[in-house]
């Protein structure tokens, strides 16, 4: 093994044998594609061509007013290719793909985004794909399974474990230790064993670098506080990444669900349910039982609902860099319809939590500051969610009549 | 301890029977009943298996079991005191096989010391590579527990030189890629492999990963010391109840 790849006490590569020499042979094609100034050049000409990228840091000056606090700007990585930051990692790592040659992807979904993501990536570049995706998660996000088969995807329900996110890394994992030799895993999130959350991470770092130059840009100044939401921490390690050596408040929001006094949420670094353990290859915090044993999360946000959290944001908790806050089910469909209706903006139920704390900090701070939202996806997916969430008679009257046609 | 027992056992037998439970599936009086036939049809060491709720090696079947023992209430104290009944009464050695974090909750020392108490001889830990195992050798080695770990197909040369340098009482070579209980074809490409563990250690080997019937039993004689046999057993039982475990593994190694 070449490398083990820990943050403070966090991290490491937990994997069976077998693996043993592919990951080593991504690690050096991580460390070759890092080391090759070409390759970021090649990575942010595909990312301003194929997705919109720089995208916008837009100025919420109706929300600025409607809070009476700090000045809102909210960084739009909606407006990537797919709805959503995901495809910062995908697009990055299917050109590692490309230089390792190998010709099939595969990858974990919870959300539906990062399949989504993951499908179009090996449409654009011509692999086979397989996305693992936990049975209540297809359930909940049809739309995004729709849209995988369309771009030639199969899309595998996953029906063991607690049949979400968690399950389908399991899954993808086990196609992995047999498919190796052509395959390649593209794990979504900045978890997992080494060298994920470091390369996740660095390819979502351009959410990061580009915010920090565009608040200073149309501000002049450093932004008092970051928001992102947490679920295995990309968005967050994204744009966290451009503020880490600045004097920012860097805040990550995870899935309150019903409340953290319910048990029934998905709060790893904000709540006291969580401790360390070893499981997905990787050491970090996980909701577990006593025994080690996984316990189910819940949260509104199927991209939220994860067990683990990444190993860095593990260790910048552990440093005091990063604070940790949960927002319930309740409050992010609140945020969300105040967003919408405000702005104009439709953020991802994932993205609305960041939405929340920034709602309930903004009003405590200065018009002289300015505090940077991630709004990490686009909410049009959360569709069916959303409308079930606001009990929106007339969509429920339209779904009525479109499976009568279907009967017909 | 486990190696001077195997060798022993091996003096006798051409190839060595390994056999694999998740313990507490499909109960704890079932688990029990399944040793008892195995040990009584002759199986030389056994694998225990704590379940886990991310048994991210294990295929359908084994992962399957795993999940049912969970949801059946097992627990680690449990799957202890059942290892401790069965290693007092039964006169072969016992492995522990679990994921790390089972042994990281416990606490790894604690977690050497119950099976040393409990009479357990050895563990398999699928998880955990030997660049990330410091504490649990220094642990299983304060106690005479041999740590068993892992050979694959693509691990290198050098590699299986430094597994080998920790590895005790036997060691388990993965016959090929992919999860357990798919089907194996053992082919030339397995005799070279073997031939490279053998060159890397001295150990007694353990082939698995798809062995299921005589015939890959018979293969794998004068190949390696131990054949082990796990998600079949599982599968006989699902199929067969546990009264179908005895006949099947003798008839892996007896008269045919």
């Amino acid at each position: 093994m070449r490398e083990r790849g820990y943050y403070g006490d966090f991290g490491g590569s937990f994997i069976p044998e077998i693996l043993v020499a592919t990951f080593d042979e991504l690690v050096d094609a991580f460390a070759e594609a890092k080391a090759d100034p070409a390759f970021w050049r090649e990575y942010e000409t595909l990312m301003s061509s194929y997705s919109c990228r720089p995208t916008p840091l837009t100025y919420a000056e109706n929300l600025t007013e409607h809070f009476g606090g700090g000045r809102i700007f909210i960084k739009r990585e909606d407006l990537n290719h797919t709805g959503a930051h995901k495809a910062n990692n995908v697009m990055g790592q299917g050109l590692i793909v490309k230089r390792m040659g190998k010709q099939r992807v595969i990858a974990e979904t919870g959300a539906g985004q990062h399949g989504v993501a993951a499908a179009t990536m090996a449409a654009k570049f011509g692999f086979d794909c397989t996305i693992y995706m936990g049975e209540v998660d297809v359930q909940r996000q049809r739309p995004n399974v729709f849209w995988m088969e369309q771009l030639g995807a199969e899309v595998v329900p996953v029906s063991s474990g607690t049949r979400i996110l968690k399950d389908a890394i399991n899954e993808a994992f086990r196609d992995w230790v047999t498919n190796m030799d052509t395959t390649h895993y593209v794990l979504g999130t900045a978890c997992g064993p080494h060298p994920f959350p470091e390369m996740v991470t660095w390819f979502q770092s351009i959410i990061g670098s580009e915010a920090r130059r565009q608040v200073l840009e149309q501000t002049g100044q450093l932004p008092a506080r970051v928001y992102a939401c947490v679920g295995g921490g990309s968005n967050a390690m994204g744009i966290f990444s451009g503020f880490l050596d600045d004097p920012v408040e860097l805040v990550g929001v995870e899935a309150g669900g019903r409340g953290l006094e319910t048990g029934e949420h998905a709060s790893r670094l904000a709540s006291d349910d969580a401790s360390v353990g070893i499981a997905q290859g990787y050491k970090t915090y996980f909701l577990q039982d006593g025994d080690g044993q996984m316990k189910e999360t819940h949260s509104i946000a199927a991209g939220l609902d994860y067990v683990g959290v990444s190993p860095i944001l593990a260790d910048l908790r552990e440093a005091g860099r990063v604070r940790f806050a949960a927002a319930t089910d309740e409050e992010v469909v609140e945020a969300l319809r105040l967003t919408i209706r405000k702005e104009g903006l439709i953020p991802a139920l994932e993205s609305s939590h960041g939405f929340v704390q920034a709602f309930k900090e903004a009003p405590t701070l200065s018009r002289d500051d300015v505090i940077v939202i991630n709004q990490s996806g686009r909410g049009d997916k959360d569709i069916f969610t959303v409308a079930d969430a606001i009990g929106d008679p007339k969509w429920k009257q339209f779904i009525r009549e479109k499976a009568e046609e279907y009967d017909a | 301890m486990l190696e001077a027992i195997l060798r022993s056992r091996r003096e006798e037998q051409e190839i060595l029977l390994m056999t694999h439970i998740v313990i507490g599936y499909p109960s704890f009086d079932d688990s029990l009943r399944v040793v008892e036939a195995m040990v009584e049809a002759g199986v030389d060491v056994m694998e225990l298996q704590i379940p886990f709720s991310e048994p991210i090696a294990d295929g359908p079947v084994i992962l399957h079991a795993n999940q049912q023992s969970l949801a059946a209430g097992s627990s680690v104290d449990l799957c202890f005191e059942f290892g401790e009944a069965v290693s007092r009464r039964f006169d072969i050695p016992f492995l522990l096989m679990t994921y790390y974090n089972i042994l990281f909750k416990h606490g790894i020392d604690a977690f050497a010391q119950r099976m040393a108490d409990a009479g357990l001889a050895g563990a398999i830990v699928p998880d955990l590579p030997p660049e990330e195992a410091d504490e649990y050798l220094a642990a299983m080695q304060k106690r005479d527990l041999a740590p068993i770990f892992i050979f694959s197909p693509n691990t290198s040369d050098a590699r299986m030189g430094e597994i080998a340098r920790v590895a005790k009482g036997l060691v388990y070579c993965v016959a090929r890629k992919g999860v357990t209980g798919a089907d194996t074809t053992f082919s030339e490409d397995l005799d070279a492999y073997l031939a490279r563990c053998r060159a890397a250690t001295d150990l007694p080997l353990a082939l698995g990963f798809g062995v299921k019937d005589r015939a890959d039993v018979d293969h794998l004689r004068g190949r390696v010391d131990l054949a082990v046999i796990g998600t079949q057993t599982i599968r006989v039982m699902d199929e067969q109840g546990v009264d179908g475990v005895k006949p099947f593994i003798e008839g892996l190694r007896g008269p045919a």
